[in-house]
């Protein structure tokens, strides 16, 4: 029988160190709504769990000095749903956070650990990667920053060195007729994994997109930044012809495969639906801001 | 036998007696049980869809610190398949065997191989990797298409059909006419094949069983089931313990659909229990339950059905493929025998195959075969009715099967209501409402048979004057509120009066097991019958205090009252006051009765159901749903309309998402609620429920069951509202979201709607 150490460390010093030294048999308990349905399955079987709920910079969350957000990797679902702003200034992000798993899913799960299980169908990373948001992480080697769409590598996997822990997300100050969304094709209405997710985060001005950024997940290994997409909303009234070529842009960036959870004809053509009717709700919020 | 009517409880929504235990988490469900001493059981299970088991090498497993026991075939009893069938209700013990423990071969992945039990849950686990099987790996056959081929992997030599070996594994017909004669007089003639995917019952409590073996050999065991007394007759036949040293306890049951009418842990739990001297606990993952318990089949069917064009149905054929499992068993008998049912039709074929196959043998679900032959023959009807030109609850009208309409399956019908349900769907408000661009309505129509049977009841009456009753039948669908209701009506007292209880297998008489929707049909017979006995003892009671003839006693208001010739001459001796003065005057009050119940009619249900379909993303959403039903008598409606309810829900499922998925392996990939979508509350609407009342008239209350035709019409309803939204048929379930969008964006159907 395998022995299983569980630690709850105040800073992340000791976190790091403890996590580093566990090597390949460390992992880190955020909400535990990956790790532990891993574990009950199999999955994994770590040697040591590292809980960061008791860092005290992990769960929390912090206006910025520009205007902007920082949220702690262990932030839950519901936290985040109850700050007094956030929702206003990033709801697409929030309504991507707040579709993980359930209700009571919700009071544990974390948009950290949702974007370090690694799975290109998580919920909050499109969202994330719309929005342009900026992960702290860090290791025995210290700090560092690096854009959300660069952590995730293949399914299951970061670009995190050994014993780096993701700490925070930074989402940037959001100019005047700014907002964001996310919509995921599930075959139920809840308590389901994404067919596909796309986050839409965008600025108008004078009714016309000046800035754009589109995550979508759940089509290829990881979730991808749609730059093209992004790039045939910007500087249109968001058009039918923009709409069209930047949903055609979304399609041709899938790279998915045939599964049980749907085909390949299915997710690409779903891709570009969900450009559509995400854009049309940022842009419908924008309009408010 | 009048039904009775003008009641004060029947009829009334009354609190459940089991509703606070259950609302609080205070329900003692299987796996809530424990005992001192208590060890861990686990089953190993094969990794091969088909394989012959070769060797089983247990020794390293046994060393392991912590492992007590260890069983695998050899210590089950074997029914050899030469010596013909040991029938067990609708269960040959040649396949319950086999089914619990692979013996020649292992059948499909997740066949247990070896079962251990140990100190604790990993060591069990672990001693389960220590046991060496060398298997010679076969090939397998999975879907019916490949299990049917002439080429196909044999599952079980000895089977024979037609001669030669193959998976087909039995085939039974129902005919009435002539049926080359019925189509030739047809004006209109429509033949479709429709395919179904095995769907899981879904129920929320995985298997779970405590068994206890004393040094004498009685056996107490704690298990979830649809019968105690299946499970004491099970476990004594694969173990060779007498029934009457197996106590079978049942738990509260979350969630049975039929599933729960076999077992799978308790043989093997009573063995190393009694191999080890401790209790042993064993409790099912989720994966174990959706790889190795039963659901139900899959299906091929093909139906073709003639009428004339003043719309009378001449002559219909249906042909269907159930797939049974890894050994036979599939419920071909509901398929073939409810489908055609709730019409008059003069030519009839109805037939089917029970087809083996290397995945896990099929457990009874709702109305067993009924809803996948329903959704094949509904779906054409529609059909029919659409060239015809006539409205498709008309056309059901037309040809619906009345009093005196010989059923092709054998009865001919008394007094029943079907035609009351097309009627009350005609006038409802739902079928009269608008539908909106990309809506479209479905009706459909199912018949279930039901069941009587074997019932034991107790009525006893406190020393205090209050009453408890326990019956035999585990309660899976409110079944202790309806028996609550009619002993308070028959007594005259509040049902609050009332405890109900589900007895075991040593405190009750036998009952037959929770299924065919017969619990509340027959254990009120059994209830009325003794609670009757009980009142003829109370007025008897009463006249020896009033020293008048008992004749002169009537039972009225909970109390006795004299009667002329002594009306008014004595005041009223209520049940307190009788209980109380029972010791002086003859002792305990009670009565038991036992019988072999009949009288259970059939039901008919015909349901509408409204959707809306996203024609970017291929989801069909149901928007509205009307469930009508003949439920003969609604002892308490608000449990009869959440059997309605409930079915429906799991239909849609059906219909919609729910599929067992196999990897190439043979496999299954979605062994888990995340990938094997059930609905969720918020994909449903409310689903509103008709109760169409038309009392059995062979039954004191007028019941019939109602528990399973809610599941059976619910595929085609939606499938035929599809069509009506989308202008396009569906074939095959489920209609999920990939496979709707694939038939909306080929080419035919875009040249269509532009």
């Amino acid at each position: 029988m395998t022995e299983l150490r569980y630690l709850a460390p105040n800073s992340l010093d000791e976190a790091i160190k403890a996590f580093a030294a566990a090597g390949s048999a460390g992992r880190i308990l955020a909400g535990g709504t990956d790790l532990l349905v891993q574990m009950r399955a199999g999955v994994v079987k770590p040697g040591l769990i590292v809980d960061i709920k008791k860092i005290a910079e992990m769960t929390k969350i912090e206006q910025t000095a520009d205007g902007g957000f920082r949220v702690g990797a262990a932030v839950s679902g519901m936290a985040l749903h109850d700050h007094v702003s956030f929702g206003k200034v990033w709801p697409g992000v929030l309504e991507a956070v707040n579709l993980i798993g359930s209700k009571q899913v919700q009071g544990r799960a974390s948009a950290g650990g949702n974007l370090c299980n690694g799975s290109p169908a998580g919920d909050s990373v499109p969202a994330m990667v719309a929005a342009g948001a900026i992960v702290t992480v860090q290791g025995p080697d210290g700090r560092r920053e690096l854009p959300v769409e660069q952590v995730p590598a293949g399914p299951g996997r970061t670009n995190f060195k050994p014993g780096e822990i993701l700490v925070s997300f930074t989402l940037p100050p959001r100019p005047k007729g700014s907002s964001d969304a996310y919509l995921r094709m599930i075959p139920r209405t809840e308590m389901d994994i994404a067919v596909v997710g796309l986050g839409v985060s965008l600025t108008l001005k004078d009714c016309v997109c000046t800035a754009a950024r589109v995550g979508l997940g759940a089509v290829a290994p990881t979730v991808l930044l749609v730059e093209a997409a992004a790039k045939a909303l910007i500087g249109s009234t968001l058009d039918e012809a923009a709409l069209n070529a930047a949903a055609a842009a979304c399609s041709a960036a899938c790279r998915p495969i045939d599964d049980k959870r749907g085909t390949i004809a299915y997710r690409t053509k779903v891709a570009g639906v969900l450009l559509k009717r995400t854009t049309a709700i940022a842009a419908q919020r924008a309009k408010g801001n | 036998m009048t039904v009775v009517t003008n009641n004060k409880w029947i009829g009334q929504r009354t609190i459940r007696p089991d509703g606070m235990d259950k609302v609080t988490g205070r329900a003692q469900f299987a796996a809530d049980t424990n005992m001192p001493g208590m060890i861990w059981g686990k089953v190993l299970r094969s990794p091969h869809a088909h394989a012959r088991i070769k060797s089983i090498n247990t020794a390293k497993a046994e060393a392991l610190p912590g492992v007590k026991a260890v069983v695998t075939a050899r210590d089950i009893v074997d029914f050899p398949i030469d010596k013909g069938a040991v029938m067990l209700g609708i269960q040959d013990m040649r396949w319950m065997c086999r089914n619990v423990m692979a013996r020649e071969k292992a059948l499909f992945p997740g066949h247990p191989i070896a079962a251990v039990a140990a100190t604790t849950e990993a060591i069990a686990a672990e001693a389960c990797k220590l046991i060496e099987v060398d298997y010679e790996v076969l090939p397998f056959a999975i879907e019916i298409e490949d299990a049917i081929k002439s080429d196909a992997p044999i599952l079980h030599e000895f089977n024979k059909f037609e001669g030669k070996p193959s998976n087909i594994a039995g085939r039974i017909e129902h005919k009435k006419g002539d049926l080359a004669e019925g189509f030739k007089k047809a004006e209109i003639v429509i033949e479709r094949s429709f395919t179904t995917r095995p769907v899981h019952q879904g129920y929320i409590e995985p298997h779970a069983c405590l068994i206890s073996v004393a040094p004498d050999g009685k056996t107490t065991i704690w298990s979830s089931s649809q019968g105690q007394f299946m499970v004491r007759a099970m476990t004594a036949h694969l173990t060779g313990i007498p029934q009457s040293d197996i106590r079978a306890i049942p738990a509260e049951i979350g969630g049975g659909f039929g599933g729960k009418t076999i077992v799978y842990l308790e043989p093997l739990a009573t063995l190393l229990a009694k191999k080890s001297g401790r209790p042993v606990k064993m409790v099912m993952t989720r994966e174990e339950v959706m790889r190795a318990t039963g659901p139900t089949s899959g299906s091929k069917s093909t139906v073709k059905i003639g009428a004339t064009k003043d719309g009378k149905i001449v002559a219909a054929h249906g042909t269907f493929y159930l797939q049974a499992g890894a050994l036979p068993g599939s419920p071909i008998r509901g398929a073939v025998g409810c489908s055609f049912t709730p019409y008059d039709i003069p030519n009839l074929l109805s037939e089917g195959y029970d087809v083996c196959s290397n995945r896990s043998k099929v457990a009874a679900y709702r109305a067993p075969g009924a809803p996948i032959g329903a959704y094949a023959v509904e779906c054409v009807l529609d059909e029919v009715a659409e060239a015809l030109k006539m409205d498709p609850l008309d056309f059901r009208l037309k040809n619906a099967a009345k009093e005196g309409t010989k059923a092709a399956h054998g009865p001919t019908f008394q007094r029943i209501g079907y035609i009351e349900t097309v009627e009350a769907a005609k006038a409802s408000d739902h079928y009269k409402a608008p539908l909106g661009k990309l809506q479209g309505r479905g009706v459909a129509s199912g018949f279930w048979f039901n069941a009587g049977g074997e019932s034991s009841a107790q009525v006893n009456i406190t020393e205090d004057g209050n009453v408890v009753v326990t019956t035999g039948h585990p309660d899976i669908g409110g079944s202790r509120a309806g028996i609550a209701n009619i002993c308070a009506e028959l007594l005259g007292i509040d049902y609050r009066r009332v405890s109900v209880l589900i007895g075991d297998t040593a405190t009750i008489g036998f009952s037959n097991l929770t299924g065919g929707s017969r619990v509340l049909f027959a254990s009120s017979i059994v209830v009325t019958q003794s609670t009757e006995q009980i009142i003829k003892t109370l007025r008897e009671r009463a006249a020896k205090i009033w020293e008048i003839d008992p004749e002169a006693v009537k039972w009225e208001d909970g109390a006795a009252h004299p009667v002329s010739p002594n009306a008014g001459q004595f005041p009223p001796l209520t049940l307190k006051d009788l209980a109380e003065k029972a010791p002086a005057m003859g002792g305990p009050i009670g009565a038991g009765v036992q019988l072999n119940t009949t009288g259970a009619d059939g039901g008919f249900g015909t349901h509408i159901c409204d959707v809306e379909v996203d024609v970017d993303l291929g989801i069909a959403r149901v928007t509205r749903y009307t469930a009508v039903q003949d439920v003969g008598r609604a002892i308490h409606p608000g449990y009869v309309e959440g059997q309605l309810q409930g079915g429906v829900a799991q239909g849609i499922g059906w219909a919609l998402n729910e599929e067992y998925i196999y990897t190439k392996e043979g496999k299954v990939d979605n062994p888990g609620f995340l990938d094997y979508r059930m609905p969720v509350c918020s994909d449903l609407p409310m689903i509103d429920c008709i109760m169409v009342e038309v009392p059995n008239p062979k039954h004191p209350q007028g019941i019939k069951g109602v528990g399973e035709v809610p599941l059976v019409p619910v595929m085609a309803a939606v499938a035929n509202a599809i069509y009506n939204a989308l202008g396009k048929r569906f074939y095959a379930l489920p209609m999920s979201p990939p496979k709707v969008l694939e038939v909306i964006d080929a080419p035919e159907t875009r040249q269509a709607a532009e």
